[in-house]
């Protein structure tokens, strides 16, 4: 299992295209994926879940929480840290 | 899936192709029914949400298209909630304790709803809705029901459907449709009328079981000449009909150029050819097909389109648009025609068994005076200026056609008194679409400043065939020797009355009857505005003496598939 916390710099937050980023991104891997807003109250939930996703309402400097666990956690977790570091792709 | 072709009968001449519009309008109710196993059950989820994801494909590349990417994008996310994990959980746990997989969604769909509804941001918030959409959207496939408005129509589609009313394509926007294919109708069914009238293919009579065949999305090829419908076109296939339509293209272009001329045959004769149409937009597309009138103003379409009648200001307004489009060519305004077969809500209609012999067109005007008051002032007043004409349909009988005269007689008196201007001098003629008008014309010539053979219901009375019923509608033969003799009969007998004759049903476009018509003496040929660049064509190569000759001899044939041979070959020797 692997863990890592990172704080989300996207203007709009985990919603519209950087949550389906989050989620397509989620989905590549064979690990439970599990995602909790460290800024709100709230459990983990299903980083694979779009619908789960939106429910945790990361908006900008929120911080998440991500946790996988799997034959291939360590790359999923790499995977999704440097997609919300690298800002979803934008400037 | 490997390319298959269905055949029903060509109504409306064309060629399209494109992705697949099914519509069925109908209530989305889950019935109530025990639920298969739990592998049945999901396999039946899987299978809808595959669907979803192709119109959802669909849908977004037509929204990008038209609107850019940040709008399409609300479907992209749509397309992730279809295979959300969290949806299927929910879903399956309670398949598993016995729901239907209908009832498992609908259940879970408002979960994961009232989830987002709840938070704090507005922005999160409003997915609620988009998670009770794809909800729906599931749910509809899983129903077997496609899209369930044709406004829902969002990229250039042929629409499939049962059946299409006058309502169904009321929301339906022209440019974004390439076709129709029904399963049932025939020939003069709403939908072929329609799609003559906007060129556009289509195919009726397909038969019970079409929207089995397809569903929304699915790419097909329609050929309106021969009633095919392709699912699955290959390459190959799409290139041979890509050419077929660019030939088609370049040749209609061509009739297009010759049909700014007045018609005339061959020896000279000034023959009118006018258009038929509903609305204001098809006046347009009839000018730029040579229409030198309109021949028949359908004016149901204001009396279908709301839950009240049409106030005289609205009609003022459009019969004033379409005269002013037409510009000083003469336009025949014909009166409410409607029947319990499509009853606006605001009439009290009984209980029919035969509408088309019911409570309908003339009929309705005379029981509901103000109605009718209503249409007659807003004409009248609209004609001012221009050559406007009122007719009556369904006429039967001299005396309501009396009646229907004292009532326009009762309105323009109404209008002196109330110093409205209006135009005096309108004819007032009536169509002759009843067997009984049609024997009677030497007596309504009395009261009726012209005629206009409405042949599609001339045909169906006289045939006593209901041209909508697939069981039956091969007896419903315009060129039928018997309707052809009431023509024959009406014309002769106007003419011998000093009144002028005009045709406004769909015969009078057809090619292989136009000849006979001429013959016959017809003063004026109205049909869709489509057909006017090659029926000017056909009878500019006619002389009357030809036409006559043509017409005695279809006339000595006693079936309609003679009086057809017959006139291919003729039209093949032109």
């Amino acid at each position: 299992m692997a863990e890592a916390t990172i704080q989300v710099k996207h203007k709009i937050g985990l919603h519209a295209r950087p949550a389906a980023l989050f989620v397509q991104t989620a989905n590549k891997f064979k690990s439970k994926i599990k995602v909790k807003n460290l800024t709100a109250t709230g459990d983990f939930v299903d980083a694979k879940s779009i619908i789960m996703v939106l429910t945790l309402g990361v908006m900008k400097d929120h911080k998440v929480l991500i946790q996988t666990d799997g034959i291939d956690a360590d790359l999923a977790l790499d995977a999704l840290k440097s997609l919300i570091e690298n800002n979803f792709g934008e400037a | 899936m490997p390319e298959k072709t269905f055949k029903g009968i060509p109504a409306s001449d064309g060629i399209a192709i494109g992705p697949t519009f099914c519509y069925i309008p109908a209530e989305m109710t889950i019935p109530v029914c025990a639920a298969g196993t739990v592998d049945e059950e999901m396999a039946r989820f899987d299978t809808a949400r595959k669907r979803a994801r192709i119109e959802l494909r669909g849908l977004c590349e037509a929204i990008e298209k038209r609107a850019g990417k940040e709008e399409a994008s609300i479907f992209e996310a749509h397309q992730e909630m279809l295979s959300d994990p969290a949806l299927e959980g929910k879903v399956r746990a309670e398949v598993e304790v016995g729901q239907t997989v209908e009832e498992a969604l609908v259940k879970a769909t408002e979960e994961l709803a009232s989830l987002l509804a709840g938070m704090n941001d507005e922005l999160f918030a409003a997915r609620a809705l988009d998670v009770k959409d794809v909800g729906r959207r599931i749910l509809r496939i899983l129903l077997g029901l496609p899209d369930t408005a044709l406004s829902a129509v969002t990229e250039p589609s042929i629409i499939v459907a049962e059946d299409l009313t006058p309502s169904d394509t009321a929301s339906l926007d022209p440019k974004l449709t390439l076709g129709f294919i029904t399963a049932q109708g025939g020939l003069t069914s709403h939908s072929a009328i329609l799609a003559r009238t906007l060129g556009l293919p289509a195919i009726v009579g397909m038969g019970n079981g079409l929207l089995e065949k397809v569903f929304s999305g699915l790419p097909i090829v329609m050929d309106g000449r021969t009633g095919e419908m392709i699912v699955m076109p290959d390459d190959e296939t799409i290139t041979r009909y890509k050419q077929i339509q660019i030939q088609r293209e370049s040749h209609l272009q061509n009739l297009k150029a010759a049909a700014d001329k007045n018609a005339h045959t061959a020896n000279g004769r000034r023959v009118e050819v006018a258009a038929n149409i509903g609305e204001v937009l098809s006046a347009r597309d009839a000018m730029e097909h040579g229409a030198e009138g309109i021949g028949l103003l359908r004016t149901e379409f204001l009396y279908l389109e709301d839950s009240q009648p049409p106030s005289e200001e609205k009609q003022y307004r459009i019969y004033r648009e379409i005269f002013e489009v037409m510009s000083g060519r003469p336009v025949i305004v014909r009166t409410l025609d409607i029947g319990g077969d499509k009853p606006p809500s605001y009439l009290p209609f009984p209980n029919e068994m035969n509408p088309f012999l019911g409570w309908r067109a003339i009929r309705i005007s005379l029981d509901e005076p103000e109605l009718f008051k209503t249409q007659l002032r807003a004409i009248l007043r609209a004609a001012v200026g221009h050559r406007a004409r009122i007719m009556f349909p369904m006429v039967s009988d001299l005396d309501e056609l009396r009646r229907a005269r004292e009532i326009v007689e009762t309105v323009k008196r109404d209008l002196t008194l109330a110093s409205v201007e209006f135009a005096a001098d309108v004819p007032v003629g009536i169509m002759v679409e009843t067997p009984a008008a049609a024997v009677l014309v030497d007596v309504l010539a009395e009261a009726s400043d012209f005629f206009s053979l409405g042949t599609n219901d001339l045909t169906q009375y006289t045939m006593a065939v209901d041209r909508g019923n697939a069981k039956v509608s091969g007896l419903f033969q315009p060129l039928h020797p018997a309707v052809l003799r009431l023509i024959r009969q009406t014309i002769d007998a106007g003419h011998a009355k000093g009144k002028w004759v005009g045709m406004c049903g769909e015969l009078a476009g057809m090619t292989k009857a136009i000849p006979i018509l001429l013959g016959f003496g017809l003063d004026e040929f109205s049909m869709n505005p489509r057909a006017i660049p090659e029926a000017k064509n056909l009878i500019g190569k006619l002389t009357d003496e030809r036409a006559r000759e043509i017409a005695s001899q279809a006339m000595s044939f006693g079936t309609a598939a003679e009086i057809e041979n017959y006139m291919k070959g003729i039209l093949a020797s032109l």
